[in-house]
């Protein structure tokens, strides 16, 4: 590669100032093939192996989630064994909250967010490519737990059950090894994109003009940093329990079983806001582009974002509403739940009116973000109900709680994945994915997701806990559950189609061109797919719109309505990119 | 009015064409939903009936279920009308509006009294589920004199609250892999000889009922869902709740089961609660007792035959207990 040499200061004083100069060694030919992935340190390919990899755990998460609906198809039904039916849960549980929902948002990050604060690549990129490999080996160690014992004490592994007088083989501490890897892996990702998005902006991109999706990614790694060493510091504390004769959890040698719920918890629940938030980022993309409206109340919406993230991390104790615990502490978890009632409910009604008065075009990532906000309002307003500890009595480790959780997290998180799977899609490939696909596939899904879900309520309102592997026929519990499973194949069906859709898309997909959806922030005014520097020359930014500016003064020099076409850019032809040249 | 009339033919025409994929998707929702909905009462609420601390709940839960609903149908109603109203059309611009500082400051301050008004519901009902009323004095078992319940009972833990009379029948869980023990009161302070009994909780109708809930291997949680809320049964902590059955549920057998993973089969720990009259009461736990008694008579008379020299009686037929006594 170039480097860049000064020559040695001269002697003499009267000589002109020295001009740096640049002189070429040897120019390497960029890698092809799978090197370029496996050596790169390139935001996008390393945000596209995210992608991919997440999305091979989703479809690993989603096969384990229709076996456990076969099981619990038919009352006191014997296809699965108690044992197999407990490490399905608690893999389909691990798999899809550190393997999928987690980092997929790192995917989506570490690709747009340089690209929409006009960076040529992440703060630290060798550090970027370590995360996503610490994450792979998290994930290898994880599955290679099936060739033995896989974990089977849910994805919450409460103590005692996960000490070693319990649950003595060894998938517990691979388990424990999962959460270590991926720790390290999502917590150096979150210190590069706060490094990133703080140092790195483009000129005039102000904290006022930053776009919501990377307010959420900010608030993200905050959250990692703040959150991932309490858990990374409880799973070490039960790895020295069931290993070098620490009782930390034991209660017969002065521990406390509580202490491992309270430490998983002030992670967890913060682990809720970690992966809902970004989805709320892609939402408040989404819905201005589709409703070619600006975002309403975009202070409003970065405010809440924060606010969420910091109430966050005061109401970790609402899962514990049913453990010994003083009232007044109760009182406490019940009333900061509450708090963070409102501060979603300010986003869902700036949302809607983001699309009052709006021209809507009822594009698929514009269908996603809006079946999410129809479905998160359920897994709201169920959340209010949990928040209420008399009430959460009854309905804690129930299946009204699985109903509540996937409401949030697949009616939440997976179809705002989907909004921006769609939506950027164009931007990574540069092909558009088929519409007639991703619109069939959002309808399956909503109508799946809708029919395995909501009936678990009314599953969990008459009496069966969750985590059970057969259940009697009491009540219509066998009817409602036959339900839910017919819901589920509905739901993968739908995410076949979409995975589908991808491929297909990925040969056939019509030209996307930079800026297909007419977007309002940075990514869309490079190529797609961007260059390996992303951009040729970074615009001054002047509002939450860049783009809209930038289309707004093209049309006025009366020039064709085209963002940047590069001249000469490093992916198109290297070599010429690259030729030396000698004086400044 | 021709050209009126076939402008609405045609208006008609696209907004069913719109509406049609909401319309199906409602309609399969609501079929999924609504056929087992009608069939069975208890679609929408917790199970309740057996103990007034339930059905204080259930009177929350739906308190909160109609605030719910009606917050439901308003801001899906929005939602929906926008998407209707405001689909791009021809000539159509959309207003470009940035936000509106009162109106978001007033949503702010709706959202924030909504849930201040369940916070004071929850708060009246909160006495209703937490603490135990008294005993029916004339109906239920008398707790003073019946010689299976020490007279006043005195809070074990600082979390346990007890009815204002002082008196209940205080029940000690033990949560096990995988089954429930129970242990009832006699009287007196040995505990080592107190009727017990697995699975399956007798009590007496008319009766405050407090439950000391414990656990000796891993975390259970104890439930009931016609009785009242879960309980987690942890090692280490002792956790209370209480429950009174009424008179005309005399003979009920209640279900529920362990509701915290605990294991392999976790879905087997089952646990029943019968209610039965003071007298059946009491007549169960003498029963207990004799049953007890009849057993340790039997272990220590095998015991004694075990320990006895095998000298005297080298035939070992004649070791193997009493019940292997010969005979059709």
């Amino acid at each position: 590669m170039a480097t860049t040499e000064t020559p040695a200061p001269s002697s003499t004083a009267a000589a002109p100032p020295a001009l740096p100069q640049i002189v070429a060694h040897k120019v390497e030919r960029p890698n092809t093939g799978w090197t370029s992935w496996v050596t790169t340190t390139d935001h996008k390919k390393i945000g596209i192996m995210y992608l991919v990899l997440t999305f091979v755990f989703f479809i690993l998460g989603g096969v384990e989630a229709l076996l456990i609906r076969l099981q619990l198809a038919q009352a006191d039904n014997t296809l699965l064994s108690p044992q197999t039916y407990n490490e399905l849960f608690t893999m389909h549980g691990t798999t899809m909250i550190f393997l999928f929902v987690v980092p997929i948002w790192a995917g989506f990050g570490n690709y747009f967010v340089p690209l929409m604060i006009g960076a040529r690549d992440m703060a630290f990129p060798k550090l970027n490519a370590m995360s996503f490999w610490m994450l792979l080996m998290g994930g290898i160690v994880f599955y290679a737990s099936i060739f033995f014992s896989p974990p089977e004490c849910g994805w919450t592994c409460y103590s005692p059950l996960s000490s070693s007088n319990y649950l003595p083989t060894s998938g517990v501490d691979a388990w424990i090894f999962l959460i270590h890897l991926t720790g390290i892996s999502s917590l150096i990702g979150a210190i590069n994109f706060y490094a990133t998005i703080a140092n790195m902006r483009a000129p005039g991109l102000g904290w006022g003009r930053l776009p919501l999706f990377v307010w959420t990614i900010l608030t993200y790694s905050i959250l990692l940093i703040l959150a991932l060493p309490v858990i990374a510091a409880a799973v070490t504390l039960l790895l020295t329990d069931r290993h070098f004769g620490t009782h930390f959890y034991d209660p017969s040698s002065g521990g406390s079983p509580l202490l491992w719920q309270h430490l998983f918890w002030f992670f967890g629940h913060p682990e809720v806001y970690i992966m809902i938030l970004p989805g709320f980022g892609v939402v408040s993309e989404v819905l201005p582009v589709f409703a070619r409206k600006p975002i309403f109340g975009y202070k409003a919406i970065a405010a809440a974002t924060v606010v969420i993230a910091f109430l966050g991390l005061l109401v970790w104790a609402h899962h514990m509403f049913a453990t010994p615990s003083p009232t007044i502490v109760l009182v406490f978890f019940m009333m900061s739940s509450f708090l963070i009632a409102v501060p979603t409910g300010v986003k869902i009604f700036n949302w809607i009116a983001t699309l009052w008065r709006g021209t809507i075009e009822y594009k698929t990532p514009l269908l996603f973000s809006v079946g999410f906000i129809g479905t998160f309002l359920i897994g709201g307003i169920t959340g209010v109900f949990l928040a209420i500890f008399p009430v959460d009595w009854q309905l804690t480790d129930t299946y009204f709680v699985v109903a509540h959780l996937h409401y949030v997290l697949v009616g939440g998180s997976v179809f705002t994945i989907f909004a921006g799977l769609y939506y950027w899609f164009p931007k990574m490939t540069g092909r558009m994915m088929f519409e007639g696909l991703g619109k069939t596939s959002f309808w399956l899904m909503l109508v799946g997701f809708h029919t395995t879900f909501f009936v678990q309520h009314a599953i969990g309102l008459d009496g069966m806990p969750r985590r059970v592997y057969e259940y009697p026929d009491v009540g219509n519990l066998e009817l409602y559950n036959q339900i839910s499973t017919v819901g589920s194949f509905i739901l993968a069906t739908g995410i076949g189609v979409t995975v589908f859709n991808v491929y297909r898309s990925l040969k056939k997909g019509p030209i996307a061109g930079p800026d297909p959806w007419k977007g309002n922030t940075l990514e869309w005014y490079t190529q797609s797919p961007p260059p390996a520097n992303n951009f040729d020359s970074v615009p001054r930014i002047r509002s939450v719109e860049p783009m809209k500016d930038i289309r707004r003064q093209v049309a006025r020099q009366g020039e064709p309505a085209e963002p940047q076409v590069p001249i000469a850019s490093a992916s198109t032809a290297p070599e010429q990119g690259l030729q030396p040249s000698s004086g400044g | 009015m021709n050209r009126l009339r076939s402008a609405l033919g045609q208006t008609t025409r696209n907004r069913s064409r719109r509406l049609a994929p909401w319309l199906a998707a409602t309609f399969a929702v609501a079929l999924a939903l609504g056929l087992p909905g009608v069939a069975a009462a208890d679609f929408w609420t917790p199970e309740s009936g057996g103990s007034p601390q339930a059905d204080a709940i259930d009177n929350l839960y739906k308190f909160t279920l109609v605030l719910a609903a009606v917050i439901f149908f308003g801001v899906e109603g929005a939602l929906f009308y926008s998407l209707y109203k405001f689909k791009a059309r021809k000539g159509a611009v959309a207003a470009q509006i940035r936000g509106n500082t009162r109106l978001e400051i007033a949503w702010t301050i709706g959202a924030a009294v909504i849930v201040l008004v369940l916070a004071v519901a929850t708060f009246i009902q909160l006495p209703a589920i937490r603490i135990p009323e008294n005993s029916n004095a004339t109906e239920g078992l008398d707790l003073a004199s019946s010689g299976v319940a020490p007279g006043v009972l005195v809070a074990s833990g600082p979390q346990q609250r007890l009815p204002p009379n002082g008196k209940s029948l205080n029940i000690k869980v033990n949560g096990q892999q995988y089954i429930w023990r129970y242990t009832y009161p006699d009287g007196d302070d040995n505990t080592l000889n107190n009727p017990f009994s697995y699975e399956e909780m007798v009590v007496p109708t008319e009766t405050t009922v407090t439950l000391e809930i414990q656990a000796q291997d891993v975390a259970h949680s104890w439930w009931i869902p016609k009785l009242g809320g879960k309980f987690d049964a942890i090692p280490g902590y002792t956790n209370y709740t209480w429950f009174k059955v009424p008179a005309a549920l005399e003979g009920t057998s209640f279900r529920g089961q362990c509701a915290e993973l605990c294991g392999r089969n976790h879905a087997n720990m089952t646990a029943r609660v019968r209610a039965v009259s003071p007298a059946d009461f009491e007549a169960y736990i003498a029963q207990r007792r004799q049953d007890t008694k009849a057993a340790d008579e039997a272990a220590a008379k095998q015991r004694k035959e075990v320990e006895a020299p095998a000298a005297e009686q080298p035939d070992a037929d004649k070791t193997s207990g009493p019940t292997a006594s010969p005979g059709p």
